[in-house]
């Protein structure tokens, strides 16, 4: 029972991590049909930036918030020199252009920052919480917490305000939804600045566990990208769903069955997801989209 | 008309004087070759490889050079990319036409440029990690780094002092990870150690409490072993301390650095690893031969680039060194003979270790060019030997 209790915490702040990078792809699918690779950089962007100017003598918290911001901004210029002058390629095109944006941003990230790896200390410390026999750290929470409030607040923005559901409109028909009074650019705009700021939050919450690298982009993209498609992309839900599947998958894989096939047991399951459910676990509701 | 002659003859004057005033170089260069990793993943291996290499080819250059030529350093950046570092190799040989080569950051590119050098019969001094590099011998390769057998081998005698006969691995599947788990597993039976729970982790991952939970449940081990490179280790290091494993844990060579301390936090105290005398030069007792040349490299390297001293940089220093002493021992360049130099190098005191080459032997160093470290209040300790 501990034993399964320690995978489960496992997978879940593993799970957590991956929901929180589906997250920002959910969005950003949402309001342009484009799949954004360059969103595991601003989990990057958020972590690196908060290491480098707490180290400059910034306090950690401000720190962190000057990080969130440098992601935005990097993520509304991705938007107004990457996507907004190529508007009207197809998604693929625009999918392309983000993959060459995120070699652009590592590029970059190796040049501002180093090539190390570092860290940053947990928010409540490092002595673990024993829990049934299981161990947990208390960053743990903070990255479970933090995914859980992004995701409640990011649902809320959806359905509920007028912003979000202009977002939401934009996704469906773009030109209906300019017919009607939304300004498709600054909707846009939005998504991009909206999804760099859950990455850079993602970024710093997990930095204390994961570290963070200039590179460490490209797996969250993928892992992230993988939750995103097994819960039905463009769907919240869905996406901290299948971060969590994901996450407790791998988990599961190591401890009982071997760690050599850790990551096979989750895309083996992935595969049959896609394979019976196209669309994901939640997906069913976008087939209006033509 | 007449100006242009009389400013024609100015400016040969000038470009005389010039070539004049530097007295040692009227004859040819020396050309060494190196092709490193200076960017890329290995960037933090190669860029501090780079960084010695220029600047002890310029001390030397100050010294009046070599056979009473200068050295020209011709380096050029593979990028970590072992297709690149072999078209650098190629172009080393026929361009440039160097005498010798040392460079080789990964064991990729090293792969990569060994048939190159091995069939033009230019010396190649590696500055590349796996056994696999001098192990089947091929006449013209030798390296500098500790193989991970060596480390092994360093590690075994560590626990077998300890009594230690059981043990739990927990390897990396990067290379680094996966070429010293199996030389580990080659050279254990001689220690009369046994493998109880051997578990992998993938390189980037970032969690590996579900592996350190089954060694933490398997019964009878006394000892965890981590063959990994990167943030890996730290990584484990943390699970471990965050599981509440009590056992010893030993690292490899490949986190000897400052940064695992740091990424690894207070998780790293007590853990046991061994590593090259650099990193505690100002720790060694006073006689320790290493002392006195490993302090000089200290200080020069980190006068010169204001970083820290790193191993990977005193490869390159040991390369450099044993080819030029070799060039040096031979009174010629040709490279036949710097081949026959190198392998002659004997009881050469280096950053790394001490190296006695041999016909039979391209490395040259045992596990005495190891220490055994535990790191205790953030800090390295010497084991007592």
């Amino acid at each position: 029972m501990a034993e399964f209790l320690q995978l489960v915490f496992s997978g879940l702040t593993v799970g957590a991590v991956y929901a929180l990078v589906a997250l920002g792809f959910t969005l950003i699918y949402n309001a342009s049909d484009v799949i954004n690779f360059a969103q595991g950089d601003f989990v990057m962007i958020g972590g690196m930036g908060t290491v480098f100017l707490a180290a400059a003598g910034i306090a950690l918290p401000l720190a962190a918030l000057m990080a969130i911001v440098a992601a935005v901004i990097v993520g509304l210029l991705l938007h107004r020199l990457a996507i907004e002058p190529a508007r009207g390629a197809s998604p693929v095109a625009l999918i392309m252009i983000t993959i060459g944006a995120s070699i652009f941003i590592k590029g970059v990230a190796q040049l501002v920052f180093d090539k190390q790896f570092h860290s940053l200390p947990a928010f409540s410390g490092d002595a673990p919480i024993a829990l049934g026999g299981a161990t947990l750290l208390p960053q743990s929470l903070w990255v479970m917490g933090v995914a859980l409030a992004l995701f409640v607040a990011l649902y809320l923005f959806l359905e509920k305000t007028l912003l979000g559901k202009a977002l939401r409109a934009t996704a469906a028909n773009r030109l209906a939804a300019r017919l009607v009074g939304v300004n498709v650019t600054i909707i846009l705009a939005l998504a991009f600045g909206v999804s760099a700021a859950i990455g850079a939050i993602a970024g710093v919450v997990v930095t204390p566990i994961t570290l963070t690298r200039y590179d460490v982009g490209t797996l969250f993209a993928l892992k992230g990208f993988a939750a995103a498609m097994v819960g039905g992309m463009g769907h919240p839900l869905g996406a901290v769903v299948g971060g969590l599947l994901i996450g407790l998958l791998e988990a599961f894989g190591a401890g009982y069955i071997s760690s050599t096939y850790k990551d096979a047991v989750a895309f083996v399951v992935i595969l049959l997801v896609l394979f019976f459910l196209p669309r994901g676990l939640f997906g069913g509701r976008t087939v209006e989209r033509v | 008309m007449g100006t242009t002659v009389s400013r024609r003859w100015a400016l040969r004057a000038v470009a005389l004087a010039a070539f004049m005033t530097s007295a040692a170089f009227a004859a040819d260069p020396v050309k060494i070759g190196s092709v490193v990793s200076a960017t890329g993943p290995a960037a933090f291996l190669g860029d501090p490889e780079a960084k010695t290499l220029k600047l002890y080819v310029e001390e030397l250059n100050k010294k009046g050079g070599l056979l009473g030529r200068p050295v020209e350093l011709v380096l050029y950046d593979d990028g970590g990319d072992a297709n690149k570092a072999r078209t650098f190799a190629t172009r080393l040989i026929e361009d440039d036409k160097v005498v010798a080569m040392v460079g080789g950051t990964t064991t990729g590119t090293t792969m990569a440029m060994i048939p190159v050098f091995e069939d033009a019969k230019i010396p190649f001094i590696s500055l590349a990690g796996a056994i696999e590099i001098v192990e089947p011998m091929r006449a013209f390769v030798f390296k500098t780094p500790h193989t991970d057998k060596t480390a092994c081998q360093k590690i075994f005698e560590d626990m077998k002092a300890k009594g230690i006969t059981k043990i739990g691995m927990i390897s990396g599947t990067d290379g680094f990870g996966k070429s010293m788990r199996n030389q580990c597993l080659k050279v254990i039976g001689e220690y009369g150690i046994t493998v109880l729970a051997d578990e992998n982790y993938g390189a980037t991952d970032s969690d590996m409490t579900p592996q350190l939970n089954k060694i933490k449940n398997t019964a009878g081990i006394q000892a965890v072993l981590n063959p990994g490179f990167g943030q890996g280790p730290a990584i484990v290091t943390r699970n471990y301390a965050q599981l509440g494993i009590a056992l010893p844990l030993y690292e490899s060579h490949g986190v000897a650095s400052k940064s695992y301390v740091e990424l690894a936090g207070p998780a790293a105290e007590g853990v046991r690893l061994p590593a090259p005398a650099l990193l505690v030069v100002d720790k060694l007792p006073a006689d320790d031969r290493q002392k006195a040349i490993g302090s000089a490299y200290k200080a020069a390297y980190e006068k010169a680039t204001g970083q820290p001293v790193s191993t990977f940089g005193g490869y390159g220093f040991d390369g450099i060194q044993i080819l030029t002493q070799a060039i040096a021992r031979a009174k010629s360049t040709d490279p036949q003979k710097i081949r026959d130099a190198i392998e002659a190098t004997k009881d050469y005191v280096g950053v790394t270790g001490i190296y006695t080459m041999s016909p039979t032997d391209h490395l040259g160093l045992g596990t005495d060019s190891f220490r055994m470290l535990q790191i205790k209040g953030g800090d390295w300790v010497m084991e007592a030997k």
